[in-house]
């Protein structure tokens, strides 16, 4: 089986969500922003946001059970600190650049819009960046 | 109530999804991001396949149907420009990304194994959203002279992120 069938099936399940909750609830599948409404960052009613939450962390549990390998390795205490400053870094950042991978990236393009493209192309620059910088600096151990 | 039971079950849909497309694997999304190193491009497909599905299926919604089946109206994000707070809060969340392997999505499904990792990670997150909101609150309390009901609107629509 190709290894990327699984991939493409996941997009396709991810794809699938964000048509769902616009079908029935008419929102955009942005999980920075869902999480920030629930901070109070956007009007309108919190009930959805939680619930689409709590799903993420409950279909989580059904992940572990189907495919205990899929959350890879835990990163140790030793890790803490820097996920830490990289929480505070995505935290900080979708709120400002309003979207994450699946707001941005997903909802966004799949709209055509350019905030969305730029916000992606963007992300994914740094991210990369930073990855290599990491291996870089950590002569690979990270 | 059946907002909430359609909200839900998209979530779980959504985990399920990351996990499958192996999202939820810091390493592995770490590994597509390492484009000079020992490249993944798995994710590649992962982000493939949700585009052409949702790209589909939300013309055919938009199509159909003249509002979403439980809500009164499509609360579709509006455009808007391409600007410096765009790109520099996409670039400080691909930092992060990039540095932990984790998006807010994974997050969130990775609470579930109850670890210290994805607990720290969730909670720095909400913190930094926190803190950005504060940020913004200041700068928008001080230096804007907002005045009249054209630049009230492009107060309210910026601050919407529209």
């Amino acid at each position: 089986m190709s290894p990327f069938l699984l991939p493409l099936l996941g997009g396709v399940l991810i794809g699938l969500s964000a048509s769902a909750l616009l079908y029935f609830n008419g929102r955009t599948a942005g999980v920075s922003g869902i999480a920030a409404g629930l901070l109070g960052a956007r009007p309108g009613p919190w009930g959805w946001r939680a619930a689409f939450l709590g799903g993420l962390v409950g279909g989580g549990f059904l992940v572990q059970r189907v495919m205990p390998g899929a959350f890879g390795d835990v990163p140790g205490s030793a890790a803490l600190p820097l996920l830490a400053m990289a929480g505070l870094l995505v935290g900080f950042g979708t709120r400002m650049g309003n979207g994450c991978t699946s707001g941005h990236g997903v909802c966004g393009i799949s709209r055509g819009s350019r905030r969305g493209i730029a916000a992606t192309i963007t992300f994914m620059v740094t991210g990369a960046l930073s990855v290599f910088l990491l291996r870089t600096l950590t002569g690979g151990a990270a | 109530m059946k907002t909430i039971l359609s909200a839900a079950a998209a979530g779980v849909l959504f985990a399920i999804g990351l996990g499958v497309g192996g999202m939820t694997d810091p390493a592995k999304v770490r590994g597509f991001l390492d484009v000079s190193g020992d490249w993944n491009p798995s994710l590649a497909f992962v982000m493939a396949g949700a585009l052409l599905t949702h790209g589909l299926l939300r013309v055919v919604i938009l199509r159909r149907r003249t509002r979403p089946v439980f809500e009164p109206t499509f609360s579709a994000p509006a455009a808007g420009r391409v600007d410096a707070r765009l790109l520099s809060g996409a670039a400080l969340f691909g930092i992060g990304w990039g540095l932990s392997g984790y998006c807010p999505g994974p997050a969130f499904t990775a609470l579930s194994n109850g670890t210290a990792a994805a607990a720290t990670f969730v909670v720095a997150m909400l913190v930094g959203m926190q803190v950005f909101g504060i940020v913004e609150r200041l700068f928008a309390g001080r230096g804007t002279t907002v005045s009249g009901p054209a630049a009230a609107e492009a107060e309210t629509s910026r601050l919407s992120g529209t």
